[in-house]
């Protein structure tokens, strides 16, 4: 088997070590590792080296919608990013929810080999709130499906999301809510408020998602069950989570990127680059949101990654697709908007985007620590470097990122899955 | 002048003054035998329709004739607009048709906006209303109908709102007219007051430049002008208010209401007006009501703002001419 020389990495943002690599494993780490002739030597001075990000929460499209983005397009934009391990999203056409189609996703994950593709599975049949999918089938599956969601609409009847959280226990299974009072969020177009009111465009209170949030925190301590939060977008949301974990309840909890960074503010421009559900908020949610990720009431950074091909977003507002690319520009938003602001250090980052997501989502061999016998799914950053953010070089096949002549920080140089190089100095290999 | 017309927000105090003040020139010219200017003659004006609205349309078209301009009237309804592909490829075939202007009319708050920034056409674009957003020439035909009423058809040229006291009723939260009218009369010195039921007030309103009421019997001896908005009875199955009779007797202006405003206050509606539930007709029908007023002001307002967005550097009518050759 072969083996690499990772030489001088800051391993989680500490002082510079060697690692190296023997096949898929992580055979040593240290000082002073010499390489021998069979080995490939990564210089990486400067560079932070961290656990393979995973990313709990994304679109990847297939089947259905291959002209935004495939399995294999997608895992290539994660492998771009730094992600080891991605969960793919169950709203696609057909929808996954049965033990046939997330095996199919499950399969073109392997078969491209760029990250590991854990499908979720849909809550309920076809996404429509009304029939318990067949949650223990996917389980049990080759895909072993151990994430639930109807993402990108919202699990609004109570009794269906009780039933779910209590039957996901049988398997240890959590429910991840895309929390939206679909009533109060009926023709919303952007964040409820000053901007809203100005612009015209329907409002998207924060109430809407913080009330569904409130509902499902009690319902999981009702039936002592675990469930976990999407995207949560306003400061009354981080409030309710805080008060959940301070209660005992076992709710787990993500941000995007995109929150973390960007207001409502961006809409005035009527640009749909900007247009995602949830909404952006102001600033105030974004400092909550910040703040929350770093004490530890928001467990995780999730994309959301929401690839569109370029026709569905350029257009008026009102017809425009919801949502953002996010898997290749995540960590420069979190090395901006966390790290550079002193909230969070780079441990604490492989925390949020490696150990607890592969936690939450039971993601075998991922978010391990950096040493000897472990897994060797990594990624190394160069966070010196600034550049302009160009759509035309993402590996997505889809452009639709807010950040598009944006600069920002950092750059992933290289990513291994299983010690196979999928990125080398930023090109997919 | 700017541009574009989008929003009424982004006229200045000195645009809009000089589009009222343009806009009495043309308004002589209505009262002429023959009412047409040659000002815009070779320039073609695409109606571009998205939306159904005949009056609006008729106003923009007679405004368009009057300026001798070319006029292409293109609705856009029925066609498929779920992708928004028909928005821009519409803008890109009327770019290549060369118009000099587009009027553009849309559901979507922001259509208008996008198609004047988003590079699909280059020729000027102007709002003839989108969604809930905004209708800037429905408030400058407002602005030109109050400052004749209440200032003065001479005395009021060159002047602005100073001091006035406005209130707009009824459907706040869905209403271009109210957006563009807050935008627009705070720009020129007047006093804004917002009355609706809590429901339709948007959130974050408080950052508009006007005050808030819910009770328009308090607010009716102070306004110098009172514009009723239009209240779509669909509303009521969005359980906004609890019943048309209710919202008849709490925002509805009737003769006894009218009798509380000042003697020398006006009713204004930007129609089309259905009587009873937010106006009786016996107050639709009272000299103190500007409804048709309003209609033809439109006329002139569109006529202004078409002759200064194209380029008229200068005065659209020389009246210092002794006797014109179409003058007879
Ligand atoms: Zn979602």
């Amino acid at each position: 088997m072969s083996k690499t020389l990772i030489r001088g990495a800051k391993v989680l943002g500490g002082e510079p070590q060697d690692v190296l690599i023997d096949g898929a494993t992580i055979l040593e780490v240290g000082t002073g590792i010499e390489a021998g002739d069979d080995v490939t030597v990564v210089e990486a001075e400067g560079k932070i080296l961290l656990p393979g990000l995973v990313d709990l929460h994304t679109h990847l499209r297939e089947p259905g919608r291959e002209d935004s983005e495939t399995v294999l397009t997608g895992t290539r934009a994660a492998a771009s990013g730094g992600y080891t391990a991605v969960f793919a999203m169950a709203n696609t056409f057909p929808v996954a929810d049965t033990a046939g189609v997330v095996e199919q996703v499950y399969r073109l994950g392997q078969e491209g080999g760029y990250a590991d593709v854990q499908p979720i599975g849909a809550v309920t049949v076809g996404l429509e709130g009304k029939k318990l999918a067949e949650l223990g089938a996917m389980h049990e599956s080759a895909a072993g499906v151990t994430v639930f969601s109807d993402d990108g609409k919202c699990v609004d009847d109570a009794v269906i999301m009780r039933r779910a959280l209590e039957y996901v226990k049988a398997f240890g299974g959590v429910v991840a809510q895309h929390a939206q009072e679909p009533r109060l969020t009926e023709g919303a177009q952007m964040n409820e408020g000053v901007v809203s009111a100005e612009l015209g465009l329907g409002g998207w209170p924060a109430v809407a998602e913080e009330s569904i949030i409130a509902r499902d925190v009690l319902l999981a301590e009702h039936v002592g069950s675990r469930v976990h939060i999407c995207h949560l977008s306003t400061a009354g949301s981080v409030e309710i989570v805080r008060w959940a974990k301070s209660r005992g309840i076992d709710v787990t909890a993500e941000v995007t990127p995109h929150h973390l960074l960007l207001t409502d503010e961006l809409v005035r421009s009527y640009n749909p680059v900007y247009k995602v559900n949830p909404p952006l908020r102001t600033e105030r949610d974004v400092m909550a949101l910040r703040e929350a990720l770093a004490d530890g009431t928001i467990d995780i950074v999730a994309t959301d990654h929401a690839p569109h091909p370029h026709e569905d977003k350029d257009c008026e507002w009102a017809a425009a697709a919801m949502g953002m690319v996010g898997l290749e520009t995540a960590l420069s938003v979190v090395q901006q908007t966390m790290v550079e602001t002193g909230l969070l250090t780079w441990a604490a980052v492989a925390d949020r985007m490696s150990v607890k997501p592969a936690e939450i989502g039971q993601a075998k061999g991922h978010g391990r620590p950096v040493s000897a016998g472990e897994p060797a799914n990594l990624t190394l950053l160069d966070p010196a470097y600034r550049g302009v953010v160009d759509p035309a070089g993402f590996a997505s096949r889809s452009g639709n990122t807010p950040y598009e002549g944006r600069e920002l920080p950092g750059r992933v140089t290289h990513t291994w899955l299983r010690g196979r190089a999928t990125l080398v100095d930023g090109k997919l290999a | 002048m700017m541009r574009h017309l989008i929003s009424a927000a982004d006229l200045t105090r000195d645009d809009a003054v000089l589009i009222l003040d343009t806009a009495d020139e043309m308004a002589r010219v209505a009262d002429r035998p023959i009412k047409k200017l040659p000002a815009l003659r070779g320039r073609t004006i695409c109606n571009l329709f998205f939306e159904d609205s005949t009056r609006t349309r008729i106003s923009f078209e007679a405004a368009e004739k009057r300026l001798s301009a070319d006029v292409i009237n293109f609705a856009a309804k029925g066609s498929s607009v779920s992708k928004g592909e028909s928005l821009k490829d519409t803008a890109q075939t009327l770019e290549a048709m060369g118009v000099d202007a587009v009027v553009i009319r849309h559901g979507a708050s922001g259509a208008p906006y996008r198609l004047a920034t988003s590079g699909w056409i280059d020729a000027p674009v102007i709002n003839a209303g989108d969604g809930t957003h905004q209708h800037p020439t429905q408030a400058l035909l407002d602005a030109f109908t109050m400052r004749r009423r209440l200032v003065g058809k001479d005395e009021g040229l060159g002047k602005d709102l100073s001091g006035k006291r406005i209130t707009l009723v009824g459907d706040v939260l869905h209403s271009r007219v109210a957006r563009s009218n807050v935008d627009l009369l705070h720009t020129l010195g007047a006093q804004v007051t917002l009355v609706a039921p809590p429901t339709l007030v948007p959130v974050g309103v408080d950052t508009w430049p006007c005050d808030v009421s819910y009770d328009l019997d308090r607010v009716l001896p102070k306004s110098d002008a009172v514009m009723m908005l239009r209240v779509q009875r669909e509303r009521m199955n969005a359980a906004f208010f609890p019943t048309e009779r209710e919202y008849s007797r709490r925002y509805g202006l009737d003769g006894e209401r009218m009798a509380k405003m000042p003697e020398h206050a006006i009713v204004m509606h930007p129609g089309p007006m259905v009587r009873g539930m937010e106006i009786t007709a016996e107050v639709a029908d009272s000299d103190r009501c500007t409804v048709i007023e309003q209609v033809a002001n439109g006329v002139h307002t569109r006529m202004a703002v078409l002759y200064l967005l194209l380029g008229g550097n200068e005065p659209a009518v020389t009246h210092t001419r002794p006797t014109g050759s179409e003058e007879k």
